[in-house]
């Protein structure tokens, strides 16, 4: 048994639990009990077989049978089984309150974790598999937890259990099932490499076949359009029929697997039945042992057979850990300094750069120690406190890394960001998001209703600092335009409202949390002309009396800013006003050249 | 997932009657791999009992008769060992056989759904893929499909274990009443446990899942908007909210847990009763004469043998609501009789074609729901743009080799006109007729081939930029690299780590939005299209390589129609179309129709106003 259980687990799953177990003590927590509860369980399993032996050898007794033995017999027997099932449905409980209560902890601590790792990280990762951490991860510990590792412990108690007592029963008869073991460990070693194998091809078929099975329903219109049906057609057949066929390639496999096993199990049997028949005939034991060996041989092969499964779960189950302890293992690279950080002056932010250059890290490399492209170069610019600024450039060319060092999203690779003269890294997290808000390109809502979304920017505001908040930007006829006002439901991801009106919340959103640096990050999507005109009014009286750095797309912006920044290629190449620079050689004299040629009448 | 357990649920009663239905069809969906299973199950059941019988013949026949003379000869001592193993060897044959039958059934089953409900995908109007929601359409032929063909994998079973217990009571009833006794009230005791967990667990467990999708959900959600989280400092929110719905969880699977304290107990407790019962009432039965004790063991064993596969019927139970329900949802798909029907007309012709659009109106549909299963499902009910108001009546002709730009306010219905040129649908009236042939007469290649629409929103397959390019068409490297330099495609493509052949990753998310928009230019033009529909196609471009592409379609002899908002790609069309409201309400160059016509200045001046850098 121990054969089975300890190989075939990849190298590290004992690091792994005892890691998993220091991360989450509630999981010893009451382990001993549970033991005991699964021993007496286990211990339950073997009561009917001895009940059998005691009967025939007791109860048959020359000449006829002793009605009062057998009736003793029977009644201690029940009471075993009912302490029996007393003890399995504690086990039961305990377990799955004591694994729900940990793995609740482990997700939200995962969770947690995750919105701790910088945006560079979650921007790496891709963000279903984060989720996959915090939810199917955590939900096969729990499956092991509540199926595969109890059957692990009572079959395996159950098979050590039925050898002691056939043991006890007779040496020699418990020496022919022992001797057969090596046999049935090495058939199921066979057979679940095998299958292991097959169902891994499996899961490769599935992803192949609901990716191709996505892209048709939503490709349709570009199927249709381009007349491509036969070709999608083709390829489904052979997708399809690619699973269908390895899944009943697994299936057949495991289907051979079980009538092998019960052939195995019925070697032993002809084993026990012709030795111990010849044994009974010497009267060296007895045709109640004989026929108890047969109960307890099941007792004993079946879970020989069921562990091998468990085992395989238990592998899935710690690979599934190991990928959550992955993550937590992963340190914040922006860290918040905590309750010895220092706030932000309370007065108009002025904000500096000096000698900032970023990279980027490469796919799967740790982000303390990036050597992808530089995404910023020794950029030195300061920003005095109530100025407008319009970050410009290209895609790619440094600008929204700008403002993710400037909001403290990442860290400089290299070089200081300050605000209000402190370095933006000893700065209090809750100081930092007081004071400095970022509005994102695309209006992000969460679901529920406006007022929601709106009062994240600062909880504790009441319905009438939120109506304040629209009337102060100037959108009180937009909110009385909606069918619940400050109640409208905005939808899955924002999804009942227009790419426009999402926007104008997440602007109400940063005026509530009056920020005194506010970071725009411009949207581009066209919107209808008479939100267009609601959007940039909010914006305008949103602004007002703050330090603003926009990364802009829209030229108009440059145009009313103070100051124009134009970042080429990671480096800051032009400063100055949108005056200034579109007189002077340059790049932003070619952007405002080709835009005025797109615009003249 | 959780929806299709709250309908299963809900109908439960009515499903059981449907659920013939279901076997019924599913049996004469898979008949061969059925009968395999439904042949091997019978001789596992014959064979469960014969070892049975085997092991009370031996223990009276050889065990007992050899202690009692004294000694055993080694013939009969082989003949029952091998009789052991024959019966076991037959028993294993009939298990293997059962279960192989079992899944050969069901992912046939699986499959020829999938076939058939994606067949009906390809051939429907594209207005009912507009009417349903993705996430139903993937779960017809995903969740949906599986769900049906769950009821294959314990059918087999379940007709063994039903045979197994029809011979074990008359076994019973022919050998002694008072043991048929025991196995009447045990047997359907088991029964009634089961049924009940399974509800009861059915239950819990749907509503488990959905619990878990809703962490999901808010997992996705929150780290979706991590860039708000972390910006407004919302962390702590957040876990309080995910801790919440993580919590619940927690409690619905100690829910599970406790179900499980209970029913797994009584499940192991039950037969071992039967069996201490057999043998308290064996052993009287063995005292009157009447049993022998190689009987009493026969039937020991069988309760043994025969209660553990009686779980068989729970889980039937258990999974049958669900799979109707599945069912249901395969067979909506599948009986909707909408097809696109093609002409069969061919002409031929080269260069860019002519296009006339006569009296076309087109209202969509209202979003039904008429598939009322779904009614818990969320419609997406507010696609941006002009989708859903339609056209009220459109006539114009677009001339060979011109360009023309279709200029309006949002939902004035140029979108929905653009995507009717590529007869994405058919309009309710009028006509729309590509070199004076009805597009619903043109051959559907010819019109595939004559035709291109570049969308708005891309849509690039899981494949690399080449495949994307080709759409697995026939077409060899240099016209590929054409059309993605006339897309302006060309350069960033060879920058790409493998060039052509890079994997675009899901849905083309390693690419940026212009990137993408370009390769499905690329796309459209490697066609050589005589009409090439852009809906907003360049939206995500910068202007100046947008202005770069639209030079290089001058060059090409092909008709344009270009969907625009920017007046860089408004002004160089030879004529501009003003739509409003679904009509046409101005033709003629930009600069005629900004002087003349009010509402055009003021929508090109506000597009203006939120003009790129």
């Amino acid at each position: 048994m121990t054969a089975a259980t300890d190989t075939g687990r990849p190298a590290g799953a004992a690091a792994t639990v005892r890691r998993g177990l220091g991360l989450s003590p509630e999981l010893r927590r009451g382990l001993p009990g549970t033991i005991l509860l699964a021993l007496v369980a286990t211990a339950g399993r073997v009561i009917v077989p001895i009940a059998v032996q005691q009967i025939i050898d007791g109860g048959f007794v020359e000449g006829g049978v002793d009605m009062g033995f057998v009736i003793r017999m029977t009644a201690i027997a029940l009471c075993a089984v009912a302490i029996t099932a007393g003890a399995t449905g504690a086990m039961h409980l305990r377990l799955a309150r004591v694994a729900e209560t940990a793995l609740s902890g482990l997700r939200i601590r995962a969770f947690r974790h995750i919105h701790d790792l910088s945006m560079l990280h979650q921007a790496s990762e891709q963000r279903g598999v984060l989720v996959a951490r915090v939810t199917s991860d955590v939900d096969q510990i729990s499956r092991f937890m509540q199926w595969a590792g109890l059957m692990l412990i009572v079959n395996g108690g159950q098979a050590l259990l039925a050898l002691v007592v056939m043991m006890v029963y007779s040496l020699p008869l418990a020496a022919v099932v022992v001797v057969l073991v090596p046999i049935i460990v090495f058939t199921i070693r066979w057979f679940q490499t095998r299958l292991e194998v097959a169902f891994l091809t499996v899961r490769q078929k599935v992803g192949r076949m609901l990716a191709l099975l996505a892209e048709v329903v939503v490709g349709a219109p570009v199927i249709r359009a381009y007349g491509i049906e036969d070709r999608v057609r083709a390829r489904l057949a052979t997708v399809i029929e690619d699973h269908r066929s390895s899944a009943v390639r697994a299936g057949s496999l495991s289907a051979t697997f079980s009538g092998v096993g019960e052939l195995l199990s019925a070697l032993v049997v002809t084993a026990v039945l012709i030795v111990g028949t010849i044994m009974a005939v010497n009267g060296s034991t007895t045709v109640g042992t004989v026929v108890a060996f047969l109960f307890l041989v099941q007792l004993f092969v079946q879970p020989v057979q069921i562990m091998g499964e468990a085992v395989n779960e238990a592998q899935t189950a710690v690979a599934g850990w190991r990928r959550v302890l992955d993550v937590l293992d992963i340190p914040p690279d922006v860290a918040d300094p905590g309750p010895n950080g220092a706030d932000l002056p309370h007065h108009p932010l002025e904000a500096e750069f000096s000698e900032v250059s970023f990279r980027y890290p490469r796919p799967g490399e740790p982000a303390a120690t990036p050597s992808g492209a530089l995404a910023l170069q020794g950029v030195s610019v300061s920003i005095a406190a109530n100025t407008r600024v319009a970050v410009v450039g290209e895609t790619g060319s440094g600008k929204t890394t700008f403002a993710k060092l400037l909001t403290r999203l990442m860290d400089a690779s290299q070089g200081t960001v300050s605000i209000g003269g402190i370095d933006v890294r000893t700065v209090r997290f809750d100081s930092l998001r007081d004071r400095v808000v970022m509005v994102p390109q695309e209006g992000m809502l969460f679901a529920g209703s406006i007022a929601d979304n709106v009062r994240m920017g600062r909880p504790e505001a009441k319905d009438g600092e939120l109506q304040e908040a629209f009337e102060r930007l100037g959108l009180t006829s937009w909110l009385n335009e909606l069918a619940a006002g400050l109640d409208t439901p905005v939808g899955e991801r924002g999804s009942a409202l227009s790419v426009g009106e999402r926007q104008l919340v997440t602007l109400v959103r940063a005026a509530i949390a009056d920020p005194d640096l506010l970071v725009l990050d411009e949207a581009t999507s066209a919107v209808d002309p008479a939100t267009e005109v609601r959007i940039s009014g909010a914006l305008h009286r949103l602004t007002a009396g703050r330090t603003v750095v926009t990364i802009a797309h829209r030229l108009s912006t440059a145009e009313d800013a103070d100051r124009v920044l134009v970042f080429d290629q990671g480096r800051l190449v032009q400063d100055g006003s949108h005056r200034r620079l579109v007189a002077e050689e340059g790049a932003y004299a070619r952007l405002f050249e080709s835009w005025q040629r797109g615009t003249s009448h | 997932m959780s929806s299709i357990d709250t309908i299963a649920r809900r109908n439960e009663r009515a499903v059981f009657g449907r659920g013939r239905a279901l076997i019924a069809r599913q049996l004469r969906r898979a008949p061969r791999q059925f009968a395999l299973g439904g042949i091997a199950t019978l001789l596992f059941a014959a064979m469960t009992v014969v070892s049975s019988l085997v092991i009370g013949w031996v223990t009276d026949g050889v065990l007992i008769p050899a202690v009692e003379a004294g000694e055993v000869a080694s013939a009969t001592l082989a003949g029952a060992g091998a009789l052991v193993l024959g019966v076991a060897t037959l028993r294993g044959i009939g298990i293997t056989g059962r279960r192989l039958g079992a899944y050969a059934a069901q992912y046939r089953l699986q499959a020829r759904d999938r076939i058939d409900v994606t067949n009906r995908y390809l051939e429907l109007p594209i207005e009912w893929h507009r009417r349903h929601p993705t996430g139903q359409l993937l779960s017809n032929v995903n969740e949906d499909v599986e769900a049906a063909s769950f009821v294959a994998a314990p059918l087999p079973m379940a007709f063994g274990v039903l045979v197994m217990l029809l011979i074990t009571a008359v076994l019973l009833v022919i050998t002694d009443p008072f043991l048929a006794l025991i196995g009447f009230a045990v047997g359907p005791a088991i029964m009634v446990v089961n049924v009940f967990y399974q509800r009861r667990m059915r239950a819990v467990a749907a509503s488990a899942q959905r619990l878990r999708a809703q962490v999901a959900e808010i997992a996705h959600e929150s780290f979706d908007a991590a860039l708000v989280v972390k910006t407004l400092g919302r962390e702590d929110i957040e876990v309080g909210r995910f801790g919440a719905s993580s919590d619940a969880l927690r409690d619905r699977m100690v829910e599970v847990g406790r179900l499980r304290a209970v029913f797994d107990p009584l499940m192991e407790a039950l037969p071992n009763i039967g069996i201490l019962a057999v043998l308290a009432v064996g052993a009287w039965r063995v005292d009157a004469g009447i049993l022998t004790v190689g009987t009493l063991i026969t039937f020991a064993y069988l309760f043994r043998l025969v209660a553990l596969p009686m779980r068989v019927f729970g889980w039937l139970l258990g999974e049958l609501p669900r799979s109707v329900v599945g069912l249901e949802r395969v067979e909506s798909v599948l009986h909707q009789r909408g097809r696109v029907a093609y002409g069969r007309v061919q002409p031929v012709h080269a260069g860019g074609a002519s296009a006339a659009a006569t009296g076309v109106g087109y209202l969509y549909p209202e979003t039904s729901r008429a598939d009322l299963s779904y009614a818990d499902a969320a419609v997406d009910q507010t696609e941006e743009s002009d989708e859903r108001r339609g056209i009220e009546s459109i006539t114009l002709g677009v001339q060979p080799g011109k360009t023309v730009a279709l200029v309006g306010p949002t939902g004035s219905g140029k979108s929905t006109f653009a995507h009717l040129l590529a007869r994405l649908f058919d309009p309710d009236r009028g006509q729309i007729s590509l070199d004076g042939h009805g597009l619903i007469d043109l051959d559907r290649d010819i019109l595939a081939g004559s035709v291109s629409l570049v969308f708005q929103e891309t849509f690039l397959f899981d494949d690399t930029v080449y495949n994307n390019i080709t759409l697995g068409g026939d077409y060899d490297e240099v016209a590929v690299t054409d059309a993605a330099r006339l897309a302006q495609a060309h350069e960033f493509i060879a920058d790409l780590p493998e060039g052509y052949h890079t994997l675009v990753g899901e849905r083309g998310a390693s690419l940026s939005g212009g990137q993408r928009q370009r390769i499905a230019l690329a796309r459209a033009l490697i066609r050589r299209p005589r009409l090439l529909v852009l809906d907003d196609a360049t939206s995500s471009v910068d202007p100046a390589v947008e202005g770069l592409i639209l030079a290089g379609l001058e060059t090409l002899d092909t008709t344009v129609v270009i969907v625009a908002h920017r007046r860089s790609s408004i002004v160089p069309a030879d004529e501009v179309i003003f739509i409003e409201g679904g009509r046409v309400t101005g033709r003629g160059t930009h600069a005629e129709l900004y002087r003349s016509l009010p509402a055009y200045g003021a929508l090109i001046d506000a597009y203006e106003r939120q003009e790129a850098v």
